[in-house]
Parts: structure tokens; C-alpha cells; sequence
């Protein structure tokens, strides 16, 4: 019995810091909305870059684990495809969820002398140390993603999405379709993530205002698509109507739009449920141009032309935020797909 | 006297009556299951004045075809995963007596396995082809499965290595090879006929997932009625040493038990992927593999190894998927659910505990010793 009890608890202990990782993971990938990396500013820079056989600028990346969510996977691709010798640039990549090891590899990159450090950093404190080392060493620190506890003057620019504006976005959208009644069933995300939080504020403000706005019922499914049908089912087997589903991503949106298929809820485009989705992947996008779900809220991964350009051409602002897109399923085209899926 | 000795003999036969249901293995599952169900009914006439958690309609789907629908058979539905792991997680407590805590990463490789093949093919090849498809697919994720199980097993048999550690590897591990399986795509089949395996066959109004938990169940059954499976894990769990005397190689017999679980979790995999066509390789399954190993103690299964009940374990699975979604239906926050699991666990190891256990046994030791004292007593005056 003893043995048994260390072995729960040494489990828990796992699924408590798994936990920890699946969360942090899941919760960037909300973080990047815009156009694609095709359009961004820099893309031109490449001409002149080793062309002209000038020095390559020497850049270390420190970015979070490719494999923790879709989100972070398309902007892995995007760094890769931007910081090529082509464009000018011999890039070091560094990839962990733990910031301790992401601080660890910018000691390694300022020793190295590398001319920028390009962070996405998995925690927000801890950091204000080796950026100083980094700025007594001349490297130029660029954040991405996500932003940290430092001084402003410890870093170049901060390259980031914000959460509030997309939930800003989606609740004007559902507020422009004009229904008499709003009764929405409110999938969250990983309480406490910045997506999360986002997403959230904009819809309860809303709500808290309209006397028309009502939430049928508000749940966490941790950005789980199965969660987010049980939660659902759970509504549906109630009793209760609803005519709006806000889920804070689309694999959430995913789930919810099965528990309705189930159940002989109609849903998408002139039907009696709107389904709301965030992320932009591709699928979605498609679900939208078929007209079964209603809205998806753009979160852009591709923060490597901005940067690009702020190499290229100095920073402008300190904080810069991404452009962020939302579409409706009744003026999506294939296009949009094509471009902004990920 | 004679009286006197009557009455005590019948008030005896009820007490052991009692006394025998309530040491039957399945009276935890079955007392909790009750339980729910008046808990439920009593919300419902005190909350809604009707009963309508345990109405069941039959109406037809955005598919058009004809489908139940209801909490029960959304539990029915929903535990179908449960159970299965449950099968598969009582034979490896029974033989190794520990658990394996990475079944739910171990869906997400079978899950991810299936997607991988069918992803390939477009929605419009024939039925047939289609089957085809899903049949490879399914075959390939049992064999990965099954493969993964018998890593695990390998470290338990072989290695000697205590259960819960060898498979925290997988556990810790498992979900960035689901990942890695698919490039870390995220992946959405359009096929309608995909999501057959986790909600309606048209013209069914039952959900498939019930189907293959039974027949599953039914291939159990028959397994532990016409092999000698059951007798050597037990045996096995209660002895490794005395039943290699025996005879048994202990190993093999560990080993077995963990790829049999294997196969439970890829056909969970098909299930849980199939439900929402899609996966999300961090989060799907999440904690069902503390969900598995509730319904084995919840069974009054012995978690330190031995004798089984098998029954008992299933019924527990579908307990706390009525827990679940018992909760659910009272608005309990999603996340705060794991949380009242968590006191039901706290219950049952405490009362499975040898303290609690000891100080029972003693308590009805003093009683009959008591009794025994007033008959001795009696008779001598």
C-alpha cells in the first residue's frame, strides 16, 4: 500500500508538470494573427542580402517546442523559411518548454557573439540577467510571441498578437448579426492562458452590457475537442436552447459541431446555431467555406518578416502588434484559405 | 434455549446475508451506481420537478437518421473507451500488480496511427475501398499498440521494473510521438463515413462505440471462460515464484497482460479519433488513464495484483463516467471535475486501506467475542 501510494503520487507529480507543459504549449498558439509571412514587409530585403557577398547577420533563435501545437509548428516554418542564408542571415535554432534551458542556450548564443537573439519565451520572469549580459555584449534582443517581466530597454521590439483585440473582433462580428436573442454556449481554453483570457474578456463584457446577451453555459475544455462535445452533449441532453457556440479554438469548435451532428442541431451558415472558432488551420477555413461553421478568428504565427524587417530596417515602436483577421463565412474565399490556413 | 438459539441463527442468516452482498465485489460499483441514479432523481424533482435525466428520445439526426439520444445513452456512449481500458488495465494489475498510467498518450499514438493512413485517401473512394482503408489503418494502429504494450511489459516482466515507473516513460513520451507520427499536423478528415466508429452507423440508432464495447466484452468473457488466463494471473499476481514452480512462466504471463492491454487501447484510439474526426495530440485522452485505473479499484479489485473480477471493473468504468457526466448536468466546471474523482479515489483507498480494514475486522471480532461471552454466559446460568 505504501508502495502504491508513492507510485499515485509520483504519478500525479508527472501529470501535474505534463500538465503544466500541455498548457503552456497549447496556449501560444493563439498568439499570431496577420497576413501571411508572403506579405510581410521584409520579404524583399533577400536582393541585397548575400547576394552582394556581404557578411551573413548572425541570429540565435530560442523558440518553444515545434511539436507542441499546430500553431507553434507554422511559425517554426515560417523562422526557417525567413532565416535562411538566401535572406542574409546564419541562424541558430534553440528549441525548449522550460525557460530555465531556454536561458541557459541565450548564455551559449551571447558567447557564441551572435548579432541578434530572437526569443520566444517559454516563462516570463527570469530573463532580465542574461539580456543585460546580452546588451553589455552589443546583441540586439528581439521578443516574438510572447512578452516577458523585463525592462523595455532590455529588447529592441516585442513582437506579439493581442488576445483581447481577437475576441474583440469575433464578439463585434457575432454583435453585427443582429439577433433578436444571443444565447451562447462559452467553450474556454486553458484557464489562465493568455488566449484564454482574451477571448474570454471580450464575449463577458458583452454579455455583463446586453441585456439580449445570455450565457447558457460557460466551461473549460482545456482546448480539447472531446471535452468540448461531452460539455456540449451535456447542454443538449438539458434541455436547454442555445443559438450561438463560442469556442475559443477549432479544435473546441471541432468537438462542439460533433456533439450538435449528433443531436439534429442544424449549424453554420442561415441555420439555428453560429459556430465560432479561433486559429485559422486549414480545416477550419474550409469548414467555413462550406458553410458549416460561421466565424474564425485569425491567430498569426508569423512574426518572421516583422522581425526581418525591424533587422533591416530599426524598430519603430517597441511593442509591435500583429495585424489580425477574421473571417466570416460568407465572404471567405478559397484564397483566404490558401493563404491563411496553417 | 432451543428459542433463544433459533433466533439467533435466523437473525444470523440475514446478517450474513447482508454480511455476503456487501463482501461481493460487485456491491461497490453497484451501491455507487444506485447512488447516482437517486442522487440524479432527486436533483431532478427538486430542481425540475420531472425526471427528464433519465429521459431517453428517439428522433433523427442532421444525418436524417433516426438516433437515441438522452444522458443514458450518453453515458453508455461516452464510458465505451472507459471500459475497454478497464478490461485491459484489470488483467495488468492482476498479473504485474501495478498499473500503467501511459494508456492515454498510448491513444494518442493509436489515434494518430489511424489518421496518418487515412488522411491519404480522399473522401470519394467507394464504400468498399473505404473499409479497406479503415480496416489497414485500424490493423496498423492495433499492431502499435500492441508493440508500445509489449515495451512496457518487456520493462515489467524482464526488467523488473515496478509498472508505474517503466510506463511513465511512455507516459512522458508518448504524445510527442503521436506528434512526431503526423509531422505534427493538425488533421481534420472530411469523410463523413470516418466518424461511423465514434457516434452513428446511419440507420442505427445506437452509437457504434456501445457495439464494440460489447463485443469486446463478449471476447473477454469468452477468453477467461474457455482459457486458463485468468487462473494464471491471478496466480501469477498473488505468487510469481511459487506459480514458475508451478509451472507458469510469470514473464510471458506479464507480458501477455500488457499487449492484451495494448489492443484495448488502439481500439480506443479508433473511438476517440473517430468521434471528432480529428486529434489533438497534447490533450486527447487527457488523465483517462487515472480514469482506467479508478474503475479497476472502484471494482474492489485489489490494485497490489491477484484475484480479479472483471465485471466488477467494467461496472465501475461506466460509474464514473455517470459521475462525470452527472457533474456535467450540474454545471460543475469542467476542470473542477477531476477534483471530486479525486475524493472518490481518497474514499476508496482509505477504506481499502490495511488500517481501516484492521480496525473493522476487530471491531466485528469484539462483537462476536461479546456474544459469544452473554451465550457462554447464558448457558452457565
Amino acid at each position: 500500500m505504501k508502495k502504491f501510494m508513492k507510485a499515485m503520487m509520483a504519478g500525479a507529480l508527472t501529470v501535474a508538470m505534463t500538465m503544466g507543459a500541455a498548457a503552456c504549449g497549447t496556449t501560444t498558439p493563439t498568439a499570431a494573427p496577420t497576413e501571411g509571412p508572403t506579405e510581410g514587409p521584409a520579404t524583399e530585403a533577400p536582393t541585397e542580402g548575400p547576394a552582394a557577398g556581404d557578411e551573413l547577420i548572425k541570429v540565435g533563435i530560442i523558440n518553444n517546442d515545434p511539436n507542441e501545437s499546430g500553431y507553434r509548428t507554422a511559425n517554426d516554418r515560417d523562422m526557417k523559411a525567413t532565416f535562411t542564408e538566401e535572406n542574409g542571415y546564419e541562424a541558430s535554432f534553440y528549441y525548449s518548454l522550460k525557460n530555465e534551458d531556454q536561458i541557459a542556450a541565450a548564455q551559449k548564443f551571447i558567447q557564441d557573439e551572435v548579432d541578434y537573439l530572437l526569443i520566444s519565451a517559454a516563462g516570463t520572469s527570469g530573463w532580465d540577467g542574461v539580456l543585460e549580459q546580452a546588451q553589455k555584449a552589443g546583441i540586439k534582443v528581439i521578443l516574438f510571441d510572447r512578452t516577458i517581466d523585463a525592462d523595455e530597454s532590455l529588447y529592441e521590439a516585442s513582437i506579439v498578437s493581442d488576445m483581447a483585440k481577437e475576441g474583440q473582433q469575433a464578439v463585434d462580428w457575432l454583435a453585427s448579426q443582429n439577433l433578436s436573442e444571443y444565447k451562447i454556449v462559452h467553450i474556454q481554453g486553458v484557464m489562465g492562458s493568455s488566449a484564454q483570457i482574451g477571448r474570454s474578456g471580450a464575449l463577458d463584457d458583452k454579455v455583463a452590457k446586453e441585456a439580449n446577451w445570455s450565457i447558457v453555459a460557460q466551461q473549460t475544455a482545456d482546448w480539447s475537442e472531446e471535452t468540448a462535445q461531452q460539455i456540449v452533449q451535456s447542454v443538449i441532453d438539458s434541455g436547454e436552447t442555445f443559438n450561438v457556440i463560442y469556442a475559443e479554438n477549432d479544435n473546441m469548435a471541432k468537438g462542439a459541431v460533433a456533439a450538435l451532428d449528433k443531436a439534429n442541431i442544424s449549424h453554420g451558415v442561415g441555420k439555428d446555431v453560429i459556430v465560432i472558432g479561433f486559429d485559422c488551420n486549414t480545416w477550419a477555413l474550409q469548414e467555413l467555406l462550406a458553410g458549416n461553421w460561421n466565424y474564425d478568428g485569425q491567430c498569426n504565427p508569423f512574426q518572421a518578416a516583422y522581425i526581418d524587417d525591424i533587422i533591416k530596417n530599426g524598430a519603430t515602436q517597441k511593442v509591435v502588434i500583429m495585424d489580425e483577421k477574421g473571417f466570416d463565412a460568407t465572404t471567405i474565399t478559397q484564397e483566404d484559405v490558401d493563404n491563411y490556413g496553417i | 434455549m432451543s428459542t433463544n438459539e433459533k433466533a439467533i441463527s435466523s437473525s444470523n442468516s440475514v446478517k450474513s446475508f447482508f454480511a455476503k452482498i456487501v463482501r461481493n465485489q460487485l456491491f461497490i460499483p453497484i451501491a455507487a451506481l444506485l447512488l447516482l441514479i437517486i442522487f440524479n432523481f432527486a436533483a431532478d424533482i427538486i430542481l425540475h420537478a420531472d425526471t427528464s435525466f433519465f429521459k431517453i428520445v428517439l428522433e433523427p439526426s442532421s444525418t436524417g437518421n433516426m438516433v437515441l439520444s438522452g444522458n443514458l445513452i450518453t453515458i453508455i456512449d461516452n464510458a465505451s473507451e472507459l471500459a475497454l481500458l478497464a478490461i485491459g488495465m484489470t488483467l495488468v494489475t492482476s498479473a504485474s500488480g501495478g498499473q500503467d498510467i501511459s494508456v492515454g498518450a498510448t491513444i494518442a499514438i493509436a489515434g494518430s496511427t489511424i489518421l496518418r493512413i487515412v488522411k491519404g485517401y480522399s473522401p470519394d473512394i467507394s464504400g468498399a475501398k473505404f473499409a479497406a482503408v479503415i480496416i489497414g489503418a485500424f490493423l496498423l494502429s492495433v499492431i502499435v499498440s500492441a508493440l508500445f504494450g509489449a515495451f512496457n511489459g518487456a520493462l515489467v516482466a524482464y526488467f523488473k521494473i515496478q509498472p508505474m515507473v517503466a510506463t511513465l516513460i511512455l507516459f512522458t513520451a508518448g504524445r510527442s510521438i503521436a506528434a512526431w507520427i503526423n509531422n505534427n499536423d493538425n488533421i481534420s478528415i472530411n469523410d463523413t463515413r470516418f466518424g461511423y466508429f465514434g457516434n452513428f452507423i446511419p440507420g442505427i440508432p445506437v452509437p457504434t462505440p456501445v457495439f464494440i464495447t460489447i463485443i469486446c466484452i463478449i471476447v473477454i468473457a469468452l477468453v477467461l471462460k474457455f482459457t486458463n488466463l485468468r487462473l494464471y494471473s491471478q496466480a501469477v499476481g498473488i505468487n510469481a515464484s511459487s506459480s514458475r514452480l508451478n509451472g507458469i512462466n510469470p514473464k510471458t504471463i506479464k507480458l501477455l497482460s500488457f499487449i492484451i492491454l495494448g489492443i484495448c487501447v488502439a481500439v480506443c484510439g479508433l473511438i476517440k479519433v473517430s468521434r471528432t474526426s480529428s486529434i489533438t495530440y497534447a490533450v486527447i485522452a487527457n488523465n483517462i488513464e487515472m480514469d482506467a485505473i479508478l474503475a479497476v479499484a472502484l471494482g474492489g479489485n485489489n490494485l497490489g495484483g491477484g484475484k480479479f473480477n472483471m465485471t466488477a471493473s467494467v461496472l465501475g468504468a461506466y460509474v464514473i463516467q455517470f459521475l462525470t457526466t452527472t457533474l456535467f448536468r450540474m454545471k460543475v466546471s469542467s476542470s473542477a471535475i477531476s477534483a471530486y474523482k479525486a475524493i472518490v479515489v481518497i474514499l476508496l483507498i482509505i477504506m481499502s486501506s490495511p488500517f481501516i480494514r484492521k480496525w473493522l475486522a476487530d471491531r466485528k471480532n469484539r462483537r462476536l467475542a461479546a456474544k459469544a461471552g452473554s451465550n457462554v454466559r447464558k448457558e452457565v446460568a
